[in-house]
């Protein structure tokens, strides 16, 4: 994700790490949780300081968690004393926030009206054949989300596909096969690296 | 003071010697990475680097031809440099080869060529008098393609920062009357003198007050105030810089939207630059002016580009909009007067004062001074940026700059002013682009996206589109717009499946009049305008779906039937093995036939069939 940061400032340290949520058991798996939280709570001590940087803190956190679930969200409310309705009111608003967790592409059609122009609706349909899953849905696997997105103002190479942050131009349906097909040899290539 | 011309004179040098270099430019814009120009620049790194070729290696922004994306410039002291087309990584070598080391331009791939004091090479087109270019004006963009948008140096060398640097020796209440003398208006679309504007801020009092920068460009089919973020950071930055002072505020907020990383990052980038080189901050070049620019990331609203709304959002709350009055320039951001515009408005700025507002003046027409920045997107050959000088014709763009209709098939209608906006007709072709003209036939002048639809589009569906769009996007506060959008919406709907009745059509215009003088802000008073102009200009598709159930341009899935000809099949069953709803049948090599009643109308048969053989009618 892009950096948006002006100041450059130095991350401060922030004294206690969050608590782990109680029933997960798998000690990696916690570790993994509670350095999250860890991160959140210097986030939340980096921009708490300085008025109306909630939108900023809820970016960051989805960074972090890469959704925002209900737990993190209360978190937030509470570190920055704000009501957790205020807190869902601002993520439900949105629509780069998430709620859900998404697969590990996220594959979105552009449907800004240059592309829908030169037929992102047949691309959109093409993609759900494909992958057998519905707009919004994330493949059982959990490698794949389809989504729709605003215009990403590439509109002279319409149709536009974006896999995660990589914009792809001029996209017919037979390439989405192949975009699926890089994406699972990336995800092969990972898993091999484990 | 003595330092900034110590400075300009540095980066003066320093560009001077960058030009008398050996280069090859690529352009990184967002257009040219997703056509693959970071693959571009990696292939030519690798060359250059095996061959050790004795060659500079920079990129650049967007020069405007998105349609000969990914680009790349070579210049060869004492040779007209020449801009490539369509260089992929398999290009790479041979242009290398031939360009830098035989010092022979690669003729069938050029695009333009840009002579500077050097002789034109023939065939090649100059680019002021290429087809692309012939009409445009080049200020606001006239750095994109051009100039390394990283580098402050090259700002500072190519007259960047001269325009602050006046106006702090200038009375403040100068400043403005010179916007207000050049007639420069919003650029966003709505068209309001900024001068004006700028004045309403200066007036009202106040110990804090702040520039903010509408960088939420939520328009789909518009892309020109990316463009201009990505490729000349600076200039929008000195012009928020020049509303500072003229306004008396020491703060600006660029609001823009999340899906332009590449624009946020760069503006980063110029903000750091800016501020390394004493331009943003304290006490700017030893003057009593200080001013800091924060960028703020949009998280996905278009609500967010209405101005109270925005506000909104910049306090971290959900953005919705307010009611006015009063006006942010009385109350806005943070309840303190506020100075709201548009990035090319901003980025006209320095121009203006360098320049002189007459300069500007007299560019465009009577009431629509100067020039405007316009995406040129939909069924066209070239697609791109241009910027031209207001009072040129719909026809001039879409035909000289934009090339004409793709696949030579006819123009039906092109979209102005994105989901606010309106489609215009060929019999209003020659209407001069400028704001008054636009608004009256019933479009708007928008942001500057151009859409062109050719006679395989819909209206009926395209207005179901945008009121999709709209519909989405509402935020809600506002009845007529929450509700009235959805009812719309249900109608478009409805006469699409071939279920409309033609009061329906009435209908329609009531709610849409409704709409367009009861809603909160501009997107709920402008939703209505994609339905009353195709209604005004295409009104027989809308009876053609409704009394005829018939779809003139073969979109409406539920108005089509798909045939085989049995001429032209060849039995081969491609389109029967496709077919998801057993819809198809027939015996090998025998013409095949489709169950109308089975046939779900997915379209998978005709991508299938090689022969040219299922139509839809």
């Amino acid at each position: 994700m892009a950096e948006y940061d002006v100041t450059g400032e130095t991350h401060k340290e922030q004294e206690s790490p969050a608590k782990v949520v109680q029933e997960k058991k798998d000690p990696l798996q916690e570790d993994h949780r509670s350095k999250q939280f860890a991160d959140l709570d210097r986030v939340i001590g980096r921009y708490s300081r300085e008025r109306g940087q909630l939108i900023r803190i809820l970016q960051k956190a989805q960074e972090i968690f890469g959704y925002l679930p209900e737990e993190v969200q209360a978190y937030i409310a509470e570190k920055i004393d704000i009501p957790v309705s205020e807190v869902n009111g601002v993520v439900t608003f949105y629509s780069l926030f998430a709620t859900e967790p998404k697969g590990k592409y996220t594959l979105n059609i552009c449907m800004g009206t240059a592309c829908y122009v030169k037929g992102a609706q047949t691309l959109m349909n093409a993609l759900k054949e494909e992958l057998k899953i519905d707009e919004g849905e994330t493949t059982p696997d959990g490698v794949f989300t389809i989504k729709s997105t605003r215009c990403v103002g590439a509109c002279g190479l319409a149709p536009i596909l974006v896999a995660n942050e990589d914009v792809h131009g001029k996209i017919s349906p037979g390439e989405i096969k192949k975009i699926i097909q890089t994406c699972r040899k990336g995800e092969s290539v990972d898993n091999k690296k484990h | 003071m003595n330092n900034m011309s110590e400075l300009r004179a540095k980066c003066k040098e320093r560009y001077e010697k960058k030009l008398s270099r050996p280069r090859v430019v690529v352009g990184l814009g967002t257009c040219g990475i997703a056509s693959g120009g970071d693959r571009v620049m990696k292939a030519i790194k690798e060359e250059v680097a095996a061959k050790g070729l004795d060659v500079d290696i920079d990129f650049t922004s967007c020069i405007g031809m998105c349609y000969r994306e990914p680009m790349v410039e070579v210049a060869i002291p004492g040779m007209p440099s020449v801009v490539y087309g369509d260089i992929y990584p398999d290009k790479v070598p041979q242009l290398l080869e031939s360009h830098v080391v035989n010092k022979t331009p690669v003729y069938e791939w050029a695009a333009i060529q840009i002579p500077g004091d050097a002789t034109p090479l023939e065939g090649i087109d100059i680019m002021e008098k290429a087809p692309y270019y012939e009409k445009q004006v080049r200020s606001v963009t006239s750095r994109l393609g051009r100039t390394n948008p990283e580098s402050i140096e090259e700002y500072i060398a190519t007259g960047g920062y001269e325009a602050i640097e006046k106006c702090l020796k200038m009375e403040r209440q100068a400043i403005i009357d010179e916007i207000k003398k050049s007639g420069l208006r919003g650029r966003g679309g709505g068209g309001f003198p900024t001068g004006n504007k700028w004045q309403f801020v200066y007036n009202t009092p106040g110990e804090k007050k702040y520039a903010v920068c509408n960088a939420d460009e939520g328009d789909p089919g518009a892309f020109m105030d990316r463009s201009v973020l990505e490729g000349d950071p600076h200039a929008v930055m000195e012009g928020m810089m020049i509303a500072g002072l003229a306004i008396g505020a020491d703060e600006g907020y660029i609001y823009c939207r999340a899906e332009y990383p590449l624009a946020i990052r760069r503006l980063n980038l110029a903000i750091a630059e800016a501020e390394k080189h004493g331009l943003l901050g304290d006490n700017i070049l030893g003057s009593n002016f200080s001013f800091r620019i924060k960028i703020k990331a949009g998280a996905g609203a278009f609500v967010c580009g209405e101005e109270t709304a925005l506000l909104n959002s910049i306090e971290g709350q959900r953005g919705m909009p307010r009611v006015r009055p009063p006006f942010p320039a009385v109350k806005g951001l943070w309840g303190k007067p506020t100075c709201l515009n548009n990035v090319e408005t901003y980025a006209n700025v320095p121009n203006i004062i360098r320049n002189g507002a007459d300069w500007f003046a007299q560019m465009g027409t009577d009431k629509s001074k100067g020039s405007k920045v316009f995406c040129l997107t939909g069924k066209i050959n070239n697609t791109g940026l241009a910027e031209v000088p207001m009072g040129i014709t719909l026809r001039e763009i879409i035909f000289n700059i934009a090339g004409g209709i793709q696949d030579n098939k006819k123009f039906k209608a092109v979209q102005s002013g994105g989901p606010s906006g309106g489609c215009i007709p060929a019999e209003h072709l020659d209407t001069p682009i400028d704001y008054d003209s636009l608004a009256a036939i019933g479009s708007i002048m928008g942001s500057g996206g151009l859409v062109v639809m050719d006679e395989t589009t819909c209206m009926v569906d395209v207005a179901k589109f945008f009121l999709n769009f709209t519909q989405l996007e509402s935020c809600g506060k506002c009845t007529p717009c929450r509700e009235g959008t959805k009812r719309m919406l249900e109608l478009l709907q409805k006469i699409c499946d071939g279920e409309g009745e033609l009061e329906d059509i009435d209908t329609l215009e009531r709610l849409a009049k409704v709409i367009k003088n009861s809603a909160l802000c501009g997107l709920g008073q402008t939703c209505p305008n994609p339905i009353l102009t195709t209604l005004r200009y295409f009104r027989n598709e809308y009876e053609a779906h409704i009394v005829d159930k018939r779809c003139p341009a073969g979109v409406c899935a539920a108005l089509l039937v798909y045939v085989i000809d049995a001429e032209k099949c060849t039995g081969c069953g491609a389109c029967l093995r496709a077919c998801p709803s057993g819809a198809i049948t027939g015996e090998k090599k025998q013409p095949h036939s489709i169950d109308v009643a089975k046939c779900i109308k997915c379209g998978a048969c005709i991508t299938r069939c090689k022969f040219d053989a299922i139509k839809k009618a």
